[in-house]
């Protein structure tokens, strides 16, 4: 059967017979209308109902700092060397699912990341739809991540008193095996789960004023628009808008020396476009040399250069970066700017 | 978190000896460099190899040598920073981390049968010498060679003895030019790499040009090839950038929808000049 259902009474007992099985992360409070997933071992620790956490999961499938080989100076050797764990990470909304298929492309793009391939192999991924939106920030619907794109073993989709649950994979149907608590979903509930997509399609509405289709096209007018001139004054450059991003994967690669000054490890840790030496060359050259010049990239890395390599928007709508830009730099107002000033141009 | 050994990893590096290293100048070293068991790195001319000591990191650095040359190959390092300052330290028989060869080169099977225009300012001659010597070891399989050379003072043309054996082939058109030279005796050019393209004679139609200098030559000299009608296509330039990982991963290197190591460093004029962020 491919939809399940969980009666929510059930929920608590589901996450922690998971836990006995696998390693569970899903979001947690933490403070003030604030998430992050975090290890769980019963469902009360989870915050069901929750907006997009600080850090995406993309911390799993690409962790922060990672080694990427180990060597011995003195014996001249080298071992490349893969870091994983295995886990279910429980409660992933339909724009960070799309982050992760976005972070799977790059991946799997030749020359393949066998570490991250690997990785992405261990882990098993439960989402959890939004019936409506988590907030103002969001833009979810415009590059069309509002409803469900697959990308998950399980989808859970909140009902009056239960969770009816999409079984995408053979390893969402073991744990369904498993952890027997579910029953095959009837009628009613896929009437109701209807009933929540056709409410959603009311309420999701394109956040920008532009269409799906012609957020591409903005892009290709608007390398030059004095828009980057305002960002440019009003950017810090700290780069907390990359690090939350769930499809930002730069990175650097450094050598750390453990102390007996013979072994140690070659890393790649997440860094940032908008960090000022980030494409400077050694002759002093640096060919992005502006805030504004690094927001520009940014924004063409979301919405033009992915979809001339990989065909689809590398912006998930999950609002993190709004949310989390002290300059007060809002992706929805960006691109509406970048909309005015072309209707201005004309 | 559990730990796994990997044999099939982009980041695995061979142990590469130097066999052969020499000061060129205070600031540039060469090093030739043979893999484990001989191995042959089997590079193309404008490719590059990630280049590391344990403890320091990595530096990406242009094959200088070409690919006819087998069993070792060369590069040259400027002292600038952290890694190429420790490279710096390195001798004969020290053994250095490699990677590669990464990135796309120049496309030598097009350019067979044509003639070729090579222009080289400063540390540009590093890369190039690879294909210069490539073309010059299959001399008979390409049609016309001139060779344009340019430096800051005489003293600081690298390779000056190859320099020299090209300059006096009967098969290759050759000029040389510095910035400025104290030395009242001598007699050779002075002044910008430009100033040496007017008085080539070129067919612009079979002509293919491999540029390859500091940022701040390109613009200057792309005008000039433009002048002399050079196809767009036929001008072949290799672009520096920021690179950590050599394989379109990292973003260091991204000039517009391009990642330079991997659909570059070598592109030809006709893909960059509508890129905004390319020279
Ligand atoms: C394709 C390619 C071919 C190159 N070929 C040669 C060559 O043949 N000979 C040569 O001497 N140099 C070459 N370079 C430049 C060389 O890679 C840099 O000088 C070197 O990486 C600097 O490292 P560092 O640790 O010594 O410098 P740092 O101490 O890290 O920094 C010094 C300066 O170098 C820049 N830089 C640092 N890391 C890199 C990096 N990974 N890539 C580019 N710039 C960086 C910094 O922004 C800074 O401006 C090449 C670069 C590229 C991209
Ligand atoms: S846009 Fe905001 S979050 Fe991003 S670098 Fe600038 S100031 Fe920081
Ligand atoms: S650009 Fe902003 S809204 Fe888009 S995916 Fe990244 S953090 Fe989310
Ligand atoms: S060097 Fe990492 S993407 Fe090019």
């Amino acid at each position: 059967m491919q939809y399940q259902v969980l009666k929510k009474i059930n929920f608590n007992d589901f996450i922690a017979s998971l836990a006995k099985i696998e390693k569970v992360v899903a979001p947690v409070a933490r403070g003030y209308n604030t998430f992050s997933f975090q290890e769980v071992k019963n469902g009360q620790d989870v915050a069901v109902k929750y907006i997009p956490t600080i850090l995406p999961p993309k911390k799993y499938f690409f962790p922060q700092r990672e080694k990427l080989i180990e060597f011995n100076k003195n014996a001249g050797t080298f071992e490349a060397l893969l870091e994983y764990e295995k886990m279910v990470i429980f409660g992933v909304h339909t724009c960070d699912l799309a982050g992760v298929q976005c972070l799977n492309m790059v991946f799997s793009d030749k020359p393949k990341d066998i570490n991250y391939l690997v990785r992405k192999n261990k882990i098993i991924i439960i989402g959890l739809e939004c019936n409506e939106y988590c907030d103002q920030y969001a833009s979810c619907k415009v590059v069309d991540n509002h409803l469900p794109n697959g990308g998950y073993d399980l989808f859970f989709t909140e009902l009056n008193d239960s969770f009816i649950v999409h079984v995408n994979t053979i390893y969402g149907d073991e744990l369904i095996d498993k952890t027997r608590l579910f029953n095959p979903a009837e009628q009613i509930h896929l009437d109701q789960l209807e009933a929540v997509r056709q409410k959603k399609r009311e309420i999701f509405k394109e956040e920008v004023k532009v269409t799906h289709n012609d957020l591409a096209k903005l892009f290709d007018k608007s390398f030059d628009s004095k828009v980057w001139d305002d960002l440019d004054a009003r950017c810090v450059g700290c780069g907390n808008c990359t690090n939350v991003c769930p499809t930002c994967y730069c990175f650097d690669v450094l050598d750390n020396m453990n102390l007996d000054f013979n072994t140690g490890d070659r890393s790649r840790m997440w860094d940032s476009c908008q960090n000022e030496p980030f494409a400077k060359v050694a002759g002093g050259e640096n060919f992005r040399k502006t805030r504004g010049a690094r927001q520009r990239h940014r924004y063409f890395r979301k919405f033009k250069y992915p979809v001339e390599r990989y065909s689809r928007y590398f912006c998930t709508g999950c609002g993190r970066c709004t949310r989390t830009c002290m300059a007060k730099i809002s992706l929805k107002e960006t691109i509406n700017a970048l909309v005015d000033s072309k209707e201005e141009q004309k | 978190m559990k730990t796994a050994k990997l044999t099939d990893s982009e980041y695995l590096v061979k142990a590469g000896k130097i066999i052969r290293a020499r000061q060129m100048t205070k600031i540039e070293k060469l090093f030739e460099i043979s893999l484990p068991g001989g191995e042959s790195l089997d590079h193309e001319p404008g490719q590059f190899v990630m280049v590391s000591i344990p403890g320091v990191g990595e530096a990406p650095l242009s094959i200088s040598s070409s690919p006819t040359k087998r069993g070792s190959f060369e590069i040259v390092i400027r002292n600038v920073g952290k890694v190429t300052n420790a490279l710096h330290k390195f001798d004969t028989g020290d053994t250095v981390g490699i990677r590669g060869p990464f990135g796309k080169g120049f496309p030598v099977q097009i350019l067979e049968g044509n003639d070729l225009l090579f222009v080289a300012g400063g540390l540009g001659i590093v890369p190039l010498r690879s294909l210069i010597n490539f073309v010059i070891d299959n001399r008979r399989d390409f049609g016309k060679v001139t060779i344009l050379l340019g430096c800051k003072t005489p003293q600081d043309m690298l390779f000056g003895d190859e320099v020299d054996s090209w300059s006096k082939r009967l098969d290759v058109n050759f000029d040389i030019t510095v910035d400025r030279c104290e030395d009242p005796d001598y007699k050779g050019n002075i002044g910008l790499i430009t100033k040496l393209i007017p008085g080539v004679t070129l067919d612009p139609e079979r002509t293919f040009a491999a540029v390859i200098g500091p940022p701040v030559m390109y613009k200057f000299v792309l005008i000039e090839l433009l002048k002399k009608e050079i196809p767009e296509r036929q001008i072949l330039v290799s672009l520096e950038r920021h690179m950590k990982c050599g394989i379109g991963k990292c973003g260091h290197c991204q000039i517009q929808n391009y990642y330079c190591c991997k659909d570059g460093p070598v592109f030809t004029y006709e893909q960059i000049k509508d890129k905004k962020e390319a020279l």
